[in-house]
């Protein structure tokens, strides 16, 4: 009867040994002379084109390593968490949203970017903790062929999405789960003021469709985005997503199947900055750098289908076609989002779920 | 035993404490010390204790705790109706395409619940997408498999002649059922009803998206207070209600198991289905797999859409290089493998000596290795971070930690598979066999191991399986150098575009694969001795 268990117990002992082994060796490679490693934490929508990493690894001699998970939110509480401990050396993806908390959290090491002098103007940095790298722009986005085929002008503002003939047509994200959901709701604070309220429970008269997360609200509730099953043809995205839907098609194409709508659009700058206690905090600020540089700046369309807050970086030639860039977005100062985002989101549930 | 076991030598009583020590050195290490961690960052202000009454006494926090309460058990009473007849008819006959079958039950299980439940928002009729039908449906779509896996592979040893015996003493079929299966099924329905709660009780991914804004569970409301709002107070004090609940679950269930007793066990080869038989299992078997594979039959089809016509088009972009990934997709499906293996490695590792262990009485030990199931996932890979991020354990970063969190979820399923079995083991077969001249490793290799072949199999294929799902993908950050299947259709499914949506689909249909494969494989390989 124990003789299988010794054989197990073997086996056991082996896998141990070997997880503890691998862990320890993991855990040694930290110490000693300078680090050969630049450590980069992200939010899951980062993305770096392959030959940008590699550019950056040349010219600084550094491996750049990247850890992302979560949304902005998630990622800032992890951060906020090991503050002081943190688990790379430099951070990306901090918005207005979340800023206040980043800076008053103890997190970061002041830092101020040689190349910040490149920056457009509009972009200044708010705090000298963070240093400005690229801005999205929440808007609604409008499926053509739809609205071409019922003969219904697609909205043009707010005010018109609580109009009948708009009726069943919307749909949004919880603004307590999702960042685009957030950005729509100050989007609509922004506009109303304190008569917001009034606005959402006219939306929810007219029919409008709150989902959790925007996966779920592009891909299977908005008629517009290719292959969706989607009945709604009004959805909060992105001004860049009809770009996204031509560079994405499966088949070549020349028209946009959906279209931006200008107003009502709202802008996220994301921020990065040094992690207080890094290990590699001269490699930190050289990658903060290098995510301002020209190189970076240029790959920031392509692969996260947002915008370079860079002066001059010339935009791919899908986004001049198909993107919007919002002349006069929308946006709310990030003490003021601090100060009240509890208060809206509860608000806002009451209204619209309750 | 008692006779037995003072016959011990002093190797093999090492041998029994080491099936001891080897798993509780694991859970200390690996889930104890990250919970103690962040339940200490959470609860502990200046060295003393601040006891969360008012969030344990709230009036939302029993709302949510009766609604968890609730659909769970409602959730495991509809798996338990909709996966016994399946299991019956798969181990009890024997007809073309079982093993086939017995693998394909598997596959819901591997599937990113976010993608499942998109599946169901899809596939379900306006207005009932988002209601507590869905979370329902959903559920039971997810954990039929637990089902049909463990009380079938019991099932399947019992010892047939029980029925034959029956019949000739004149008992019906109804009473046949309920007076002799039921009982004699009874701890591995214990077994499996408690992991399918656990499950259930413990939903996230369907709870998200199939919930809407409108339902919370205890996990996801956890989940938004730490993770979200980073109100770590309150995420504590609502870990600390699931904690307890799960462990009083595990304790009721392990009683149960073992009081129940169940049958002994003797195998023997499954008859083919008779006449009359035959009807009842080809509509059992065809209405299961009927319900089963829609869902996924729905990611097929959407993975093979190309701009309203059909194609490869999305499987052939599995091997390009995309701005949504540093790697093709492709990599991730064999960063996949990789750590699956390396967990069902890990997980086989600490829950066969545990599973021993237990089957020889160590009821502690059952209670402790359920846990892992009930704890929130976002609070321990928060406690994670506190806990790994000096040496000598600085893995938070590295990979290590992804094959640890998932044999840490992997062996309750490998215990769970295998302690029945032991347990029923039936302990004059080796004495006989010895009494009849055969040396202690004849007895193993042909006595010991053919008994345990088919749990350890289907131990084995869960493990993996459970590994290759999205556990630890949602709770920890990922390098995007090293990203896994589940990984990449968040990523996909995040990015507007056709050609990413594709993407994702494919993969999915790709993790499908894989998990029928492998279960075949398992059964192929491991199996053959029991039959």
């Amino acid at each position: 009867m124990t003789r299988p268990a010794t054989v197990c117990c073997k086996v056991g002992v082996a896998v141990v040994t070997a997880v503890g082994a691998v862990a320890l060796a993991a855990g040694c490679g930290g110490g000693g002379e300078a680090p050969k490693e630049v450590v980069l934490v992200t939010h899951d929508s980062f993305a770096i084109s392959k030959d940008v990493k590699a550019a950056f690894e040349r010219e600084s001699g550094l491996t750049l390593r990247i850890l992302q998970g979560g949304d902005a939110n998630e990622m800032l509480n992890r951060a906020l968490l090991t503050a002081g401990d943190p688990q790379g050396d430099a951070i990306f993806g901090i918005d207005d949203s979340v800023l206040s908390r980043a800076v008053d959290g103890d997190l970061l090491d002041a830092y101020r970017s040689p190349e910040l002098a490149a920056v457009q103007p509009d972009f200044s940095s708010p705090d000298r903790h963070v240093t400005p790298i690229d801005h999205g722009e929440v808007c609604l986005n409008v499926d053509r062929a739809w609205f071409a085929s019922h003969r219904i002008p697609p909205p043009k503002t707010l005010a018109d999405l609580v109009e009948a003939r708009y009726r069943n047509l919307l749909v949004v994200e919880n603004p307590a789960t999702s960042s685009p959901g957030l950005a729509f709701l100050l989007a609509t604070i922004a506009t109303y003021g304190d008569r917001w309220e009034a606005y959402w429970r006219a939306l929810r008269a007219n029919g409008v469709l709150a989902v959790d997360g925007w996966e779920e609200a592009y891909t299977q509730q908005f008629s517009g985005a290719a292959g969706s099953p989607g009945k709604r043809p009004i959805v909060v995205s992105y001004a860049s997503s009809p770009a996204a839907e031509v560079i994405f098609a499966s088949k070549p194409t020349t028209t946009a199947p959906t279209a931006a709508v200008e107003d009502g659009c709202y802008r996220q700058v994301e921020y990065a900055g040094v992690l207080r206690g890094a290990r590699n905090e001269e490699g930190a600020k050289e990658l903060i750098d290098f995510l301002l540089s020209r190189r970076f700046q240029a790959d920031v369309p392509g692969s996260m289908f947002v915008y370079p807050v860079r002066e001059g970086v010339a935009l791919p030639e899908a986004f001049v076609k198909y993107a919007l860039v919002p002349q006069d977005p929308l946006a709310l100062p990030a003490a003021e989002i601090d100060a009240n985002r509890d208060r809206w989101l509860a608000a806002w549930t009451d209204v619209v779920v309750r | 035993m008692d006779r037995r076991r003072r016959a011990l030598s002093p190797g093999q009583r090492a041998a029994r404490a080491a099936t001891v020590a080897i798993p509780v050195a694991f859970l200390a290490v690996f889930f104890a010390w990250p919970l103690v961690a962040i339940l200490e960052r959470s609860l502990v202000t200046d060295g003393t204790l601040d006891v969360p009454w008012d969030v344990l006494t709230a009036e939302s926090t029993r709302e949510i705790a009766w609604f968890t309460l609730w659909q769970a058990t409602v959730s495991t009473i509809l798996t338990l109706l909709a996966g016994l007849p399946l299991a019956w008819a798969l181990s009890r006959f024997s007809f073309p395409g079982r093993s086939l079958v017995e693998a394909l039950v598997l596959v819901p299980f591997v599937l990113p619940t976010v993608v499942v439940a998109t599946a169901f928002v899809a596939l379900l009729p306006d207005g009932m997408e988002h209601s507590v039908w869905a979370i329902l449906l959903a559920h039971v779509f997810f954990n039929v498999a637990v089902v049909v896996r463990i009380v079938g592979a019991y099932w399947a040893a019992l010892d047939r002649r029980l029925w034959d015996a029956a019949v000739t003493l004149g008992a019906g079929p109804g009473q046949r059922q309920l007076r002799l299966t039921l009982p004699l099924l009874a701890p591995a329905l214990a077994s499996a009803a408690s992991i399918a709660f656990l499950f259930c009780f413990t939903s996230f991914g369907v709870i998200l998206v199939l919930g809407g804004i409108r339902y919370a569970t205890l996990e996801t409301e956890i989940y938004n207070q730490a993770a979200r709002l980073f109100d770590l107070r309150t995420a504590a004090a609502l870990a600390l209600i699931q904690l307890a609940a799960v462990a009083a679950v595990v304790i009721v269930s392990g009683v149960l198991e073992r009081r129940l007793g169940g049958g002994r066990r003797r195998g023997g080869r499954a008859p083919h289905p008779v006449r009359g038989e035959r009807l009842v299992v080809g509509a059992v078997v065809g209405v299961s797999l009927l319900l089963l594979a829609l869902p996924p039959a729905a990611l097929v089809v959407r993975s093979l859409q190309v701009s309203g016509g059909y194609g490869l088009r999305h499987f052939a972009s599995l091997f390009d290089t995309t701005p949504a990934l540093l790697v093709t997709p492709w990599h991730a499906v064999v960063n996949s493998l990789l750590f699956a293996t390396a967990a069902t490695a890990i997980a086989l590792g600490v829950g066969v000596p545990a599973a021993l262990a237990i089957a020889r009485g160590s009821r502690g030990l059952d209670v402790t290795l359920m846990l892992p199931l009930g704890a929130s996932a976002a609070m321990l890979g928060f406690g994670f971070l506190l806990a790994f991020g000096d040496p000598p354990l600085d893995i938070r970063s590295s990979l290590v930690i992804v094959p640890l969190a998932q044999a840490l979820v992997a062996t309750p399923f490998v215990v769970r598979s295998l302690v029945p079995a032991l347990r029923a083991r039936d302990p004059r077969l080796p004495e006989a066999a010895a009494v009849l001249g055969a040396t202690p490793a004849q007895v193993r290799r042909e006595i010991e191991l053919p008994l345990v072949a088919r749990p350890l199999a289907v131990a084995a294929g869960l493990a993996f399986a459970v590994a290759l799902g999205e556990f630890g993908a949602t709770v920890f950050v990922f390098r995007a150098d090293w990203p896994t299947v589940p990984v990449a259709i968040v990523r996909f499914l995040g990015r507007p575009g056709e050609d990413n949506v594709g993407t994702a689909m494919a993969l999915c249909v790709v993790l499908m694969a894989l998990v029928t494969v492998v279960a075949l494989v398992s059964q192929r390989a491991l199996g053959r001795g029991a039959r």
